[in-house]
């Protein structure tokens, strides 16, 4: 397996920081379109749909890590909470938007769409599940909740799978857009079934390197 | 309704002088049009077109939202397709066949579609989405259209369909197709008879851009935006409901009548309110209340009395 040249440690917090910088400047840049007119058509729509979209493709980005380490033994661990909390930023910002910009804070109307359309409860399901993830992305919180951090957070999982039935029942049509999150979210949970096994058997490997290629042959 | 009628004399052949000279520019334009194939807008001739009663209160949509945000899944499933993978559609020559249950089927050159009495009508359109745009359409009452034919007793419906051109239109081709082609669109024949349902031509005073449904496209305005069937090859009157591309697709969605109504949701959103398109930015389009009919009730109410508009929707 060829290795990626690694980062000094020395740039490992200043590269966090600027996958963060990266990362709102999506979010910035259609702001700043949408406010200045800039955005055809529908600019709330639009506004609201990229953000929605940004949050998927961090959260799929969240949940590729540890198979990332575990196929191809790049650890990019640091990145996870970065990417994990730009999730929770954009998925706030898309419902602020929603809100604010489209239903212009008309609470009714908010409320009877939350009550009434799975796909916005879907929705506001999975950013009632990342408020608690977003707070205790913390170390102080890894090391109180110890064991317990990581059922929590075991909460990413079904929280992609909403985002993305989310995207596919939000549209008339579902096309080759919304199969791919759905599919990426299917492979990548799907990983955590096989993860197991397969770390074992590559564990082995590497402990009897010679039965096994003996074995190949 | 009696079932025949003194046949009259085919006004068509006998063209006035006005409209064969507008028949020349449109011709000339549909050579220009070739050069400017890639564009995307296609055509862009000027249209002459008497002012009309119809119009409405209301703010025109900008000709650029118009023009660039819409649907057409023969051109891809976003907004901004039409306008971006329309350019090597080609309107021109056209011809709309109209058979079925008629005395006189007939297939209709483009030039004779222009030869109908046109006329500008401002209308709302209000998108099953909950969007909407008010839109200067150029065209002619469908009806003036059913009268050559000579509609039969016996026709009930009338049935629409769209071109099937899998080289000009991207959203026909390749591995993901969103709906069965052709599109399919219907009407009970009392709602294409009636004076607001308009076979358009053009907009803001032009032909129809490809992505808009050039050469000749429906207009409803007191039903969902996708009653309005574009790029019109086929119309057929028939005695029984037509079949249409949404309701087929989705029937507990998208109902055959779709009528705008405030009071019945789409299961997946509301449609009390709707987004005017059009203006600047977040704070130029605006959030308002959807009317029954799109606000035309007062002209087509009647023609549903009785009928429970839940069920039918």
């Amino acid at each position: 397996m060829p290795r990626l040249p690694s980062l000094p440690k020395r740039y490992h917090s200043a590269s966090v920081w600027g996958l963060y910088g990266l990362g709102l400047l999506p979010a910035a840049y259609a702001f700043y379109l949408g406010a200045t007119g800039r955005l055809p058509g529908n600019p709330v729509k639009e506004f609201e749909h990229l953000l929605g979209l940004w949050a998927l493709r961090f959260l799929v980005a969240t949940l590729a890590i540890s198979p990332i380490r575990d196929l191809f033994g790049i650890n990019w661990l640091r990145y996870r909470r970065a990417l994990g909390l730009l999730a929770f930023y954009y998925v706030l910002m898309h419902f602020l938007a929603y809100m604010l910009l489209d239903q212009r804070l008309n609470v009714p109307a908010i409320f009877a769409d939350i009550a009434r359309r799975p796909f916005i409860t879907i929705g506001m399901a999975a950013l009632a599940m990342l408020i608690p993830l977003a707070l205790t992305s913390n170390n102080w919180s890894i090391r109180r909740l110890g064991a317990r951090w990581n059922t929590l957070h075991r909460l990413a999982y079904v929280i992609a799978a909403a985002g993305a039935l989310h995207f596919a029942m939000a549209v008339k049509v579902v096309g080759p857009e919304q199969m791919l999150y759905l599919g990426l979210v299917a492979v990548l949970l799907s990983w955590r079934l096989v993860r197991k096994p397969y770390l074992r058997r590559k564990r082995q490997e590497a402990n009897a390197p010679a039965r096994t290629a003996a074995g190949r042959a | 309704m009696p079932s025949y009628r003194l046949p009259r004399i085919v006004s068509s052949e006998i063209t006035p002088e006005a409209i064969f000279l507008n028949r020349r520019t449109f011709l000339g334009a549909a050579a220009g049009g070739a050069l400017l194939a890639g564009s995307g807008t296609g055509l862009a001739a000027t249209l002459s077109a008497s002012k009309s009663k119809y119009t409405v209160d209301e703010d025109m949509t900008p000709e650029a939202d118009v023009t660039s945000y819409n649907n057409f899944y023969e051109f891809g499933t976003g907004k901004g397709d039409p306008a971006a993978n329309s350019g090597s559609f080609k309107p021109t020559p056209w011809t709309v066949k109209v058979d079925g249950l008629v005395g006189k089927p007939k297939e209709f050159g483009l030039e004779e579609l222009l030869a109908f009495p046109i006329e500008e009508r401002v209308y709302r359109m209000r998108c099953v989405e909950a969007w909407s745009m008010v839109i200067p359409w150029t065209g002619f009452q469908l009806s003036a259209l059913l009268d050559k034919v000579e509609p039969l007793g016996s026709a009930k419906y009338v049935s629409f369909e769209t071109v099937v051109r899998p080289s000009e239109m991207p959203g026909q081709s390749g591995f993901f197709q969103p709906l069965p082609w052709p599109y399919r669109e219907g009407l009970r024949l009392d709602e294409a008879r009636h004076p607001l349902t308009l076979l358009s031509v053009g907009v803001y005073g032009k032909t129809l851009p490809s992505q808009n449904g050039a050469p000749v496209r429906l207009v409803t305005p007191w039903k969902y935006g996708f009653k309005g069937i574009k790029s019109i090859v086929r119309i057929s009157l028939t005695e029984t409901q037509p079949p249409s591309t949404w309701n087929l697709s989705a029937p507990n969605e998208y109902g055959f009548f779709a009528n705008v109504n405030p009071a019945v949701d789409h299961p997946r959103w509301s449609q009390a309110t709707e987004n005017r398109i059009g203006g600047g930015g977040f704070f130029g389009s605006n959030r308002r209340d959807t009317l029954p009919f799109n606000g035309y009730a007062d002209e087509v109410a009647s023609l549903y009395a009785g009928m429970d508009l839940r069920a039918n929707y």
